[in-house]
C-alpha cells in the first residue's frame, strides 16, 4: 500500500468575483489505494482540523458516469490517464512526494464559481437550443417501427456517450465546445428519429455554441485525446459538413 | 391519519384503462394558470416535469446538481424493463406484473405494480423516439437480454450505460421545454422545506447554493421526485450528493413514510478498501451470468486465489442453491456472501470480500467472448482496484444499492399531504421489499411519462379557482425562518467534528445494525446510539465557510442532520417488522437452513410511519395490501 | 437567428479554403524556382523569361491577384480566429502539458503563421518588389533583348549565408505550418472520412515535408555551388 505524501497546489478563489490565487498544501496519511477526489477528502478534513475552509469541489457519482468532476491536474484535464475521469484516477499514479498542481478549468463560457468549481450552464444552454428531438410523450410510434441498423445504433451511441464534463473545452487551447456539440449533434443526425429537425438543430447549436463564447476548433485533437469518454473528432467532421451543406444548400 | 390508497375499484387489468377515461381533465385555458413544483430532475422529475410542461402547466424545477442532466439516475447500468415480448419468449403484462410482486416478497400494492407493467411498453417507445441508442439486433430491430434471475427477456439496454441513455433522453425533452419557456429550470438549487397552506402543499422553500440565499417558490402541487436515500449508510453505490432531505422534510409536514428499513443490498460490488474510502462501485449483475462465485474451504486462508486448488474452494451459491446457483436473487446472495464473511471466509486484507472468478468461462468461451461480454466491466475494475479479472478473480462484497422504502403514495402518487405527489425511487414504490434489476428505471420512467400526468389533473381539476398564493403569507414565511434557523445553527456552531466523521459514525452504526441482517437488542441498542450521536452532532459539529458562497460542508451538514432522524425512523421499522422478507432479513426469523422466514399472516401490509415530533416516537399505521390476485408463496431457490 | 457568416465553423472554411489554395500556389511556384538548379547561362535565361511571363501574362496576373487576396483572406481570418479564441480563455492555466494530448505544430499555428508572415515581407521586398519596382540588374539575351535577371539576384541573394539561413529556416515553419494545415483543413471542410484518415495523413505529411524541402534546397544548392 505503502503512505503517501503530497504537496498540493490548489487554485482558490472565493467566488466568481474573487481573484483567487494558489495555495499550497501538504497532505500525509494517503496511501496508493485512494482515488484523486478520496484524496482530496484526506485533504479537505486536514484543512477542518486547521480550521481552513475545505476546497469546494463539483462530484458526485464517483464513478465516471455524471460528469461532474472537474479538474485539471498537472496541466491535464481529469489527469494523467486516457479515457478517466478525475474521480476514476487512483493515487497508485502518482508518486510519493511528487507536487501535484490542481486547477479549475478555464474557460470563458465556464466561469469559476469557487475553488475548483465552475458554471458549466452554457452547455445546458446549447442543448436547450436544440439538442432533442421534438416529440410529446405518448406520441411516439412503436419502439419496432423504425429498425435501425445495429452499426448505425452503436455509433449513434458512440456520440451519445458524451457526459457533458467540458474536458473538452477546459483542455483546448481555444476552449472550443465543438466535441460535445457536435456529439450531439450527430447523435441524432445518425438516427432516423432526427433526421426532421436536422439542418435546424445544427444551425441553432452552432449558433449558440458561438455565442456562449467558446472558442474555435483548430483541430488539434485535444478534446479526444482528454475525453474521458474517447468521443472522437470524426463527430466534430460531421458537424461541419451538416453545418456547411444546410446552409449552403440553402 | 387514514391511509386510503385510492385504489379504483373494478378488475385488475381494467383499473387503470377506466381510471384514464374516468379521470377528470383540466382545459387547457385553466392549465396554463396551474403552476407545479418538479423537485429532481432524474428519470422520474425530468420526464414528469417535460409531460406536465408538454400538456400546458407552467412547470418549476430543481436539482442540486449543476445540471438536470447529472441526477443521480445517469449511473444506472444494466437496463430497463418492459412488457413488450419482443423476443416472443411468452412475456406479457401479467408476467411482469407477477414477477414483480414475486420479487418484492410480496410487500407491494397489486394496482400499482399492474399500472407500472402496463404502461411499461410505452415507456420504449418513447425513449426510441427521443433518439435514445438502445441496444440493437442486425436486423435492426431492439435487443433484449435477460436480466435478474426471470425467465424471459425483456430487459432493454444501452452498453452498460443505460440509465445515462435513458436519463439524457428525459433530459433533452426537459431541455426543449425550458427552451420554450414552460419549464423554469433552477440548478444547483436545494429544496429545505415544503410549504403547506390550510392542508394542502403549496410550495416550496428553495436555497441556491451557489449564493446562499433562500427563495420561496408558489405550486398548486408539488412533486417530489428527489431519489433514494442509501447514503444514509455512508458507504453506497449512490452518488455523493443523493439524500433524504426532500423527502425527510416532506415526512415532517405529514406524509407518511413506509418501509424505511427495505434496503437492496446488492451483491457484486466492489469491496471496501480502507477508512478513506467514499463510496462503492457497482459491478453489473451480469457478470454473475458466467462468474462462479468462491471463498476457500479452510477459514482464514490467505494464498493468493490461484494457489488454492479447486477441492479447497467452497462454490456456496451453487452449493447451497442448486438449482440457481449464481444467479439466485440479490438479498438471497448478499446475504451467503455476509454469512460466509461473518464465518471467517472471506478473502483479501480486510477479510470482508469473496470471489467472482471468471477462469471457468475463459477456458469454456475463450478470452475473447468473456471480453466482449464483459470487457468494459473488467476495464472498470482494473481502473479501480489495479487488478486484472483475466488473471485473477475479481474480489466483491455487498453494498447499499437502492431503497424501496419511501413517502407513502396512492395510486395517484400523491402522499398524505394533499397536493403533494412522489415519484421515483422516493416513493416507497411498486418493489415491496426487494426490488428485480432492471425495475427501479422503468419506475421512474413510468412515473414520470405516463403516470403522474394522468393522476395530477384529478387533483389540479379541483384547485382551478385557486389563485397564486403570494409567498409573502405567513406560511412561507415560517418555513423560510425554519431553514434559516437551522443553517445558523450549523454555521454558529463551532464544534471540533467535521461532518464527514459523522456521517462515518452513523453510516457504520446504520449498516452494522440495519445492513444485511438485523435483530431485536441491536435495533434498540442502534436507536439509542443514534439519537446519542445526533445530538453531540448538534453540540460539536464544525462547519467552515459562510453561507454567503459555494460551501458544500454547509450542505452535507443540512443532508447528514436528516440522515440521523432517517436512521432512526429505520431501526423502529425494522424492530417492528418480526419477520424476514426480501431485503429485510432478521435474525430471528429465519428456517433452520438460515432461509429468510416470512409471516404473511401478520405483515401482509406496508408500514407507514407518521411523524409526531423529533424526539417523539413516531406513530405506526399499517396499509393492508390484500393480495387479491395472486397468492403469496414462499420463495424458493434451491 | 442563424449567423452563418460570422460562425467560427465559417470563418474556419475560409481559413482551409485560403490555405489549400496557398498550397496549390506554393507548388506552381516552386515548379518555376527548380529551373534555378539548371546550371550556367542556359538556367539564367530559361529562369529570367519565366519570370517575365509571370509579371506580365495576364492570366498570370489575374491569378496572382487571386493570391495576393487568398493571403490576405487567410491572414485577416485567422488572425480573427485567433483573437476570438483567445477572449475564449480569458484566465490561461499555471501548468499545460499540451504534449501529452496534441501536437506542438497543432497548437501553434499562429506563430508559424507569424513567422510566415515575417518571411513573406522580406521574401517580397527582396524579390518581387525589385522585380515590381525596385533597381534590377539585366540580362542581354543572345537576340540582343535585355530582360531583367531576377536570376541573378536571387543567386547573389542566397550568397548570404545570414540569408540563406533564415530562408531555410522559415521553410521549417511553413513545413510545421502544413504539417497541421493540411490535414486539418481536409477535416475542416469535411473530406477526412474515418477510412481515409491514414491516407490523408502521410499525404499531408508528404505535402508537408516535401514542399518546404525542395523549396530550401534551391537556396542551399546556391549557396553552396557559387561559394
Ligand atoms: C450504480 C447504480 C446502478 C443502477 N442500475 C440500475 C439498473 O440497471 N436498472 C434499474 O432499473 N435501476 C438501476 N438503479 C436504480 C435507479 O438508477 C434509481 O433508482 C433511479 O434512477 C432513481 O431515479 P429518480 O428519478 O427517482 O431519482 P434520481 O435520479 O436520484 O434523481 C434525484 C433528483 O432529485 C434532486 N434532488 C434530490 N434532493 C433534492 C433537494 N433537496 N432539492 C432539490 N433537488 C433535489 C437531484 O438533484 C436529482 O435531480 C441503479 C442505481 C445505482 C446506484
Ligand atoms: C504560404 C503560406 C501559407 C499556407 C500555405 C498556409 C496554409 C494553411 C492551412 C492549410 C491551414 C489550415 C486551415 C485549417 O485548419 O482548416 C492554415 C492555418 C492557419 N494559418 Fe496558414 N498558411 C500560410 C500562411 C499563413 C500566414 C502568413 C499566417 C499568419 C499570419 C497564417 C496563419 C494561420 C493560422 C493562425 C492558422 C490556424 C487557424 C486555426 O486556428 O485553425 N498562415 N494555414
Ligand atoms: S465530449 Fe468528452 S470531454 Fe467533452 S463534454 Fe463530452 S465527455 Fe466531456
Ligand atoms: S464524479 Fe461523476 S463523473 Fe466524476
Amino acid at each position: 500500500m505503502g503512505d503517501l505524501q503530497l504537496t498540493l497546489k490548489v487554485w482558490r478563489q472565493r467566488s466568481s468575483s474573487d481573484k483567487g490565487k494558489f495555495e499550497t498544501y501538504d497532505v500525509s496519511g494517503l496511501n496508493s489505494h485512494m482515488s484523486f477526489l478520496e484524496m482530496m477528502d484526506v485533504l479537505n478534513e486536514q484543512l477542518v482540523g486547521k480550521d481552513i475552509e475545505p476546497i469546494a469541489f463539483d462530484h458526485d457519482c464517483r464513478e465516471g458516469i455524471c460528469g461532474m468532476c472537474s479538474m485539471v491536474i498537472n496541466g491535464r484535464a481529469h489527469g494523467p490517464l486516457k479515457g478517466t475521469t478525475t474521480c476514476q484516477l487512483h493515487m497508485r499514479h502518482f508518486k510519493n512526494e511528487d507536487t501535484i498542481t490542481i486547477e479549475p478549468w478555464r474557460a470563458k463560457a465556464f466561469p469559476v464559481v469557487k475553488d475548483l468549481v465552475v458554471d458549466r450552464s452554457s452547455f445546458d444552454r446549447i442543448i436547450q437550443s436544440g439538442g432533442y428531438v421534438s416529440v410529446n410523450t405518448g406520441s411516439a410510434p412503436d419502439g419496432n417501427a423504425i429498425p435501425i441498423p445495429k452499426e448505425v445504433a452503436e455509433e449513434a451511441f458512440d456520440a451519445a456517450a458524451c457526459i457533458g464534463c467540458g474536458a473538452c473545452v477546459a483542455t483546448c487551447k481555444n476552449a472550443s465546445a465543438s466535441l460535445f456539440v457536435s456529439a450531439k449533434v450527430s447523435q441524432l443526425a445518425l438516427l432516423p428519429q432526427g433526421q426532421p429537425e436536422r439542418k435546424e438543430r445544427v444551425n441553432k447549436m452552432v449558433s449558440k455554441m458561438d455565442e456562449e463564447g467558446f472558442g474555435h476548433c483548430t483541430n488539434t485533437g485535444a478534446c479526444q485525446a482528454e475525453c474521458p469518454k474517447e468521443i472522437s473528432i470524426e463527430y466534430i467532421r460531421k458537424m461541419n459538413l451538416d453545418y456547411n451543406l444546410s446552409n449552403l444548400k440553402g | 391519519m387514514i391511509l386510503d390508497n385510492k385504489v379504483p375499484e373494478g378488475p385488475l387489468e381494467l383499473k387503470w384503462t377506466k381510471y384514464k377515461s374516468k379521470v377528470p381533465l383540466v382545459s387547457p385555458a385553466n392549465k396554463r394558470k396551474l403552476e407545479i413544483i418538479v423537485v429532481g430532475t432524474g428519470l422520474a422529475g425530468a420526464s414528469a416535469a417535460s409531460s406536465l410542461a408538454e400538456m400546458g402547466y407552467r412547470v418549476k424545477c430543481f436539482c442540486f446538481q449543476d445540471s438536470p442532466r447529472r441526477a443521480h439516475s445517469i449511473a444506472a447500468q444494466g437496463g430497463i424493463n418492459a412488457a413488450k415480448n419482443y423476443q416472443n419468449d411468452g412475456d406479457s403484462v401479467y408476467r411482469l406484473f407477477y414477477d414483480t410482486i414475486k420479487g418484492g416478497d410480496y410487500r407491494s400494492r397489486e394496482a400499482n405494480v399492474y399500472r407500472l407493467a402496463e404502461v411499461s411498453a410505452s415507456i420504449i417507445d418513447q425513449c426510441v423516439a427521443q433518439g435514445v441508442p438502445f441496444a440493437r439486433e442486425y436486423g435492426g430491430t431492439l435487443d433484449n437480454r435477460s436480466f435478474g434471475g426471470v425467465q424471459v427477456s425483456r430487459t432493454f439496454y444501452a452498453r452498460g450505460q443505460t440509465g445515462q441513455q435513458l436519463l439524457l433522453g428525459a433530459y433533452s425533452a426537459l431541455s426543449r421545454q425550458i427552451s420554450k419557456g414552460n419549464v423554469k429550470m433552477y440548478n444547483r438549487h436545494e429544496m429545505v422545506e415544503i410549504v403547506k397552506i390550510d392542508g394542502k402543499a403549496r410550495g416550496v422553500i428553495v436555497r441556491n447554493l451557489l449564493t446562499g440565499e433562500f427563495n420561496r417558490h408558489f405550486g398548486h402541487a408539488v412533486v417530489l421526485a428527489t431519489g433514494g436515500y442509501g447514503n444514509v449508510y455512508y458507504l453506497s453505490t449512490n452518488a455523493m450528493g443523493s439524500n433524504v432531505t426532500a423527502a425527510w422534510k416532506a415526512y415532517k409536514s405529514g406524509a407518511a413514510f413506509s418501509n424505511p428499513c427495505f434496503t437492496q443490498i446488492h451483491p457484486t460490488c466492489i469491496p471496501v478498501s480502507g477508512e478513506y474510502q467514499s463510496k462503492l462501485t457497482l459491478m453489473s449483475e451480469s457478470l454473475r451470468n458466467d462468474g462462479r462465485i468462491w471463498v476457500p474451504k479452510k477459514k482464514g486462508d490467505n494464498r493468493p486465489p490461484s494457489q488454492i486448488p479447486e477441492e479447497e474452494r467452497d462454490y456456496y451459491l451453487e452449493r447451497r442453491y442448486p438449482a440457481f446457483g449464481n444467479l439466485v436473487p440479490r438479498d438471497v446472495a448478499s446475504r451467503a456472501a455476509k454469512e460466509r464473511c461473518d464465518e471467517g471466509y472471506g478473502v483479501g486484507k480486510t477479510g470482508l470480500a469473496v470471489y467472482l472468478d471468471f477462469e471457468d468461462a475463459i477456458n469454456r468461451l475463450g478470452k475473447d467472448i468473456v471480453s466482449a461480454r464483459y470487457g468494459n466491466l473488467f476495464a472498470m475494475y482494473d481502473k479501480i482496484t489495479g487488478d486484472d479479472p483475466y488473471s485473477t478473480p475479481m474480489r466483491i462484497f455487498p453494498a447499499v444499492h437502492y431503497t424501496m422504502g419511501g413517502l407513502w403514495v396512492d395510486y395517484d402518487l400523491m402522499t398524505t399531504v394533499p397536493g403533494l405527489y412522489a415519484i421515483g425511487e422516493c416513493n416507497f414504490s411498486d418493489h415491496g421489499a426487494n426490488r428485480l434489476g432492471a425495475s427501479a428505471l422503468m419506475q421512474g420512467l413510468a412515473d414520470g411519462y405516463f403516470v403522474l400526468p394522468y393522476t395530477i389533473g384529478k387533483y389540479l381539476s379541483e384547485d382551478i379557482r385557486t389563485n397564486p398564493i403570494s409567498t409573502n403569507h405567513d406560511s412561507f414565511t415560517k418555513a423560510e425562518n425554519n431553514a434559516k434557523e437551522r443553517n445558523k445553527m450549523l454555521l454558529l456552531n463551532h464544534g471540533k467534528r467535521s461532518v464527514e466523521s459523522f456521517h462515518r459514525d452513523l453510516g457504520r452504526i446504520v449498516w452494522d445494525y440495519c445492513g444485511m441482517s438485523r435483530n431485536e437488542p441491536n435495533l434498540i441498542a442502534a436507536i439509542d446510539r443514534i439519537k446519542e450521536l445526533r445530538n453531540e452532532f448538534w453540540k460539536d459539529v464544525k462547519v467552515l465557510g459562510d453561507d454567503k458562497t459555494y460551501n458544500p460542508e454547509l450542505d452535507k451538514a443540512g443532508r447528514v442532520a436528516d440522515f440521523f432522524e432517517l436512521g432512526e425512523l429505520m431501526m423502529r421499522d425494522a424492530l417492528e417488522r418480526n419477520e424476514s422478507c426480501g431485503g429485510h432479513f432478521r435474525e430471528e426469523f429465519q428456517t433452520g437452513e438460515g432461509e429468510a422466514l416470512r409471516d404473511d399472516k401478520k405483515f401482509t401490509f406496508a408500514s407507514t410511519w407518521e411523524f409526531k415530533g423529533v424526539d417523539e416516537p413516531p406513530v405506526l399505521h399499517k396499509e393492508d395490501l390484500g393480495f387479491e390476485t395472486v397468492k403469496p408463496t414462499q420463495r424458493s431457490y434451491k | 437567428m442563424n449567423n452563418y457568416l460570422t460562425s467560427t465553423i465559417f470563418r474556419k472554411v475560409l481559413a482551409s479554403l485560403s490555405g489549400l489554395f496557398l498550397v496549390t500556389f506554393l507548388v506552381g511556384h516552386l515548379v518555376g524556382n527548380l529551373q534555378l538548379f539548371i546550371p550556367g547561362v542556359q538556367g539564367q535565361t530559361q529562369f529570367n523569361k519565366y519570370a517575365l511571363f509571370m509579371t506580365t501574362n495576364p492570366v498570370v496576373q489575374a491569378l496572382s491577384i487571386i493570391t495576393y487576396s487568398a493571403i490576405l483572406l487567410h491572414i485577416f481570418i485567422t488572425l480573427f480566429l485567433v483573437i476570438q479564441s483567445r477572449r475564449a480563455r480569458p484566465v490561461g492555466y499555471a501548468v499545460s502539458n499540451g504534449n501529452d494530448s496534441s501536437g506542438w505544430s497543432s497548437r501553434n499555428m499562429a506563430i508559424l503563421g507569424t513567422v510566415l508572415l515575417f518571411f513573406l515581407v522580406i521574401h517580397l521586398k527582396s524579390f518581387w518588389y525589385k522585380m515590381h519596382f525596385g533597381e534590377m540588374p539585366y540580362q542581354y539575351l543572345s537576340d540582343g533583348t535585355k530582360i531583367k535577371d531576377l536570376y541573378q539576384v536571387t543567386t547573389s541573394a542566397f550568397q548570404n549565408p545570414f540569408y540563406t539561413f533564415f530562408y531555410v529556416f522559415c521553410m521549417g515553419a511553413l513545413s510545421l505550418h502544413l504539417k497541421h494545415g493540411v490535414e486539418s483543413a481536409i477535416q475542416t471542410v469535411g473530406l477526412r472520412i474515418p477510412s481515409y484518415e491514414k491516407l490523408f495523413k502521410y499525404a499531408a505529411i508528404a505535402v508537408a515535408f516535401s514542399i518546404p524541402a525542395i523549396f530550401a534546397s534551391i537556396p542551399v544548392y546556391l549557396y553552396f555551388t557559387n561559394i
